[in-house]
């Protein structure tokens, strides 16, 4: 494997937790709900999809439970925020700090565990292409699942009658439920899709990535899975374009650290946050200060009767 | 069956004081249903949990001094929520005070310092703490940019400069290689208020701080614009408030508080820079202040309630050997219960069934 493959394969497994569970937090937030339970799902997916892969000795049974527990967490969020109209920045940061607490307690137990890394999937023929082959079609599922997912919800939003109603949700509930569409239900769909979502990301971390179960090993990705909604503009595309760009952050910064760059490895690893911020304010002050979220973005919904 | 809300203004006042309480019974009894499921007496381990923690004098202490920056922070939090500014990243800006007051508190290590250097200490903090708050702040009022992903990132930041700092230019030359800064002097440490305790003069400025901001909510014009500005944006609009500006103030006043915490911790309980100088206070006076309702007076109570499930869970660690997790966990289902007990307040509840093509 020549330096080139290895960079492009490392780029490729941090990106891909970020892109799936940015592309399930896409499709929540354009039916107009903001679920900032992220980490915890995540984390959640993490802990359940490696304690379950350890029981039954299988990783997609591991990647089951996974997607479970994540929309399990994400239920939670639903009644509270469609069922009963809760704060759902408050709910979120909630599901958060519950998720990272419970996926501690389940995960105590598999402190240390190891196990070997999910079997990559070659594609007969592609991966012989040289330099990229081996890289882009010898990959674990996941990574396949996340552009099938990509296009599935570009597709969706942008293609199909009920994308063009959950948007709809999310621009204005209001209309939405005068022209008697069932915004809360839409809402609870979407929320699942995200929670998911969230779940197959962190088994993505602790099957693949790690591949252990370490307490608080989602360090911040579901957050930064957030910002990057933000950065794409909620456009499914650009969600794809700021994985790879958070991605390649990482990989950078862990090669310039083994290269021996002369910089203290703590400056190094705050990179993904300050690059998050930075271009948060780069895509911000290009829009010159312009909104481009859903306008009912994290607004409760209550129909009148 | 599906649940129907209808909302009403009229909800009476009781309900809004035993909510919370409510809120507080139902982490108990899930608290219970959790224990038994992870094969523990439940009586027994909600005893270690809540009881411990106020079961005699030294504990007591311990649980004022656990209760002092949760109280600080959730004060300052309070401001910003009700005001619609997020601010999540106060335990960052905890860190940034420990870090600038620290600074002093080095900086005059072993030189002839005097009385002079505890307040310098203190004020240094609550800069800190602003500073890291204000970019945020500054961010959201010029740019829109989220300050909700912009102040949780910092915290991270604000983590490894700290880390950075105490393994490299700060470390004590005679600590053994390890990662932490010389003890503080005598002058730089919180003053204790009894000889042979633990409670230091952190908890009765946290305490001062509490009564200052409840008159400001209550009585001054500052503190109706901070509750008007989140309640009626456009009506704060036409009364001639500066959103602009009052986004900044809060984040100020909750920074520099949260960064007053930071520099209280630091000198009073560990008397050192460390790694890590909080087991997360910035996160939970998120908890606090929504226990609290948003309300000075309301998180100086619940300041003491989440302070117990922090001792409770060091005890529960020790002597029932359940990870520092299930702290969180408990955390996590307070705040759960206390915004679906909200509903309660804001809307009429009412079980409907639903008849087939009923939407």
């Amino acid at each position: 494997m020549t330096m080139f493959e290895a960079i492009l394969l490392t780029i490729i497994t941090a990106s891909t937790p970020l892109l799936i569970g940015a592309i399930g937090q896409l499709v929540c937030e354009r039916s107009g709900v903001l679920n900032l339970g992220m980490e915890g799902m995540m984390i959640m997916g993490a802990a359940c999809g490696f304690a379950a892969a350890i029981l039954s000795g299988n990783s997609y049974v591991g990647v089951l439970a996974a997607i479970l527990a994540g929309m399990a967490m994400s239920l939670i969020f639903a009644v509270l925020t469609l069922g009963l109209a809760a704060n759902q920045v408050a709910s979120g940061l909630a599901l958060s700090i519950f998720g990272l607490g419970l996926s501690g307690v389940i995960g105590a137990p598999f402190v240390g565990a190891k196990r070997d890394q999910m079997a990559k999937l070659d594609l007969p023929v592609l991966t012989d292409i040289p330099l990229i082959g081996k890289a882009l079609f010898g990959q674990d599922p996941f990574v396949y699942a996340s552009f099938a997912l990509v296009i599935g919800v570009w597709w969706f939003l942008a293609r199909t009658k009920s994308g063009l109603v959950l948007r709809a949700c999310g621009e204005n509930h209001a209309s939405a439920h005068a022209l008697g569409y069932p915004v809360l239900k839409i809402r609870l769909l979407a929320i699942l899709f995200g929670g998911g979502c969230a779940g197959l990301a962190g088994a993505y971390l602790s099957l693949v990535y790690t591949p252990f179960w370490s307490p608080g090993m989602t360090a911040g990705r579901g957050w930064i899975a957030l910002a990057i909604v933000v950065f794409a503009s909620w456009l499914p595309w650009r969600v794809l374009a700021g994985a790879y760009l958070f991605g390649g952050i990482t990989i950078l910064q862990l090669h310039a650290q083994g290269a021996g760059v002369k910089i203290p490895s703590q400056f190094m690893a705050a990179l993904p946050y300050l690059v998050t911020i930075l271009v948060l304010v780069i895509i911000m002050s290009r829009r010159g200060g312009q909104q481009a979220a859903p306008a009912s973005l994290g607004t409760p919904f209550v129909p009148d009767r | 069956m599906r649940i129907v809300l209808t909302r009403r203004d009229d909800a009476p006042a009781w309900m809004a004081l035993v909510s919370p309480l409510i809120a507080v019974a139902l982490t108990l009894l899930s608290g219970a249903v959790m224990f038994a499921l992870l094969g523990l007496d439940p009586l027994k381990a909600l005893g270690v949990y809540f009881i411990s923690p106020i079961s005699d004098g030294w504990a007591l202490q311990e649980l004022a001094v656990k209760a002092t920056p949760l109280i600080l922070i959730s004060v300052g939090l309070s401001l910003c929520y009700l005001s619609n500014n997020w601010n999540i990243g106060a335990e960052g800006q905890f860190v940034m005070g420990a870090i600038f007051g620290g600074w002093v508190a080095i900086a005059t290590h072993g030189a002839a310092n005097g009385p002079w250097v505890f307040p310098a200490m203190m004020l240094a903090g609550m800069l800190g703490g602003a500073a890291l708050a204000m970019i945020p702040a500054i961010l959201k009022t010029r740019l829109s940019v989220n300050e909700i992903l912009t102040s949780l990132m910092l915290v991270y930041v604000a983590e490894l400069l700290l880390d950075w700092l105490v393994r490299g230019p700060w470390r004590d030359p005679k600590g053994f290689n390890f990662p932490q800064s010389v003890m503080f002097d005598k002058e730089a440490q919180v003053m204790r208020l009894m000889a042979d305790g633990r409670i230091n003069l952190g908890t009765p400025i946290a305490i001062i701080v509490v009564v200052i901001a409840a008159i400001m909510m209550a009585r001054t014009l500052k503190g109706f614009e901070i509750r008007l500005v989140g309640a009626a944006p456009r009506a704060a609009r036409f009364a001639g408030f500066d959103e602009k500006r009052l986004t900044w103030t809060v984040f100020a006043i909750s920074g520099a508080l949260a960064g007053l915490a930071g520099i209280i911790e630091v000198s009073g309980t560990m008397g050192q820079l460390q790694p890590s100088v909080s087991p997360g206070y910035g996160f939970t006076a998120i908890i606090v202040a929504f226990l609290g309702r948003l309300n000075p007076i309301g998180c100086l109570i619940a300041g003491v309630v989440l302070a117990i499930t922090f001792i409770g869970g060091e005890n529960a660690q020790i002597s029932l050997r359940l990870p520092l997790d299930v702290t969180r966990v408990f955390q996590g289902m307070l705040l759960f219960y206390v915004l679906a007990c909200d509903a309660v307040l804001n809307y009429r509840i009412a079980l409907v069934r639903t008849g087939g093509a009923a939407a």
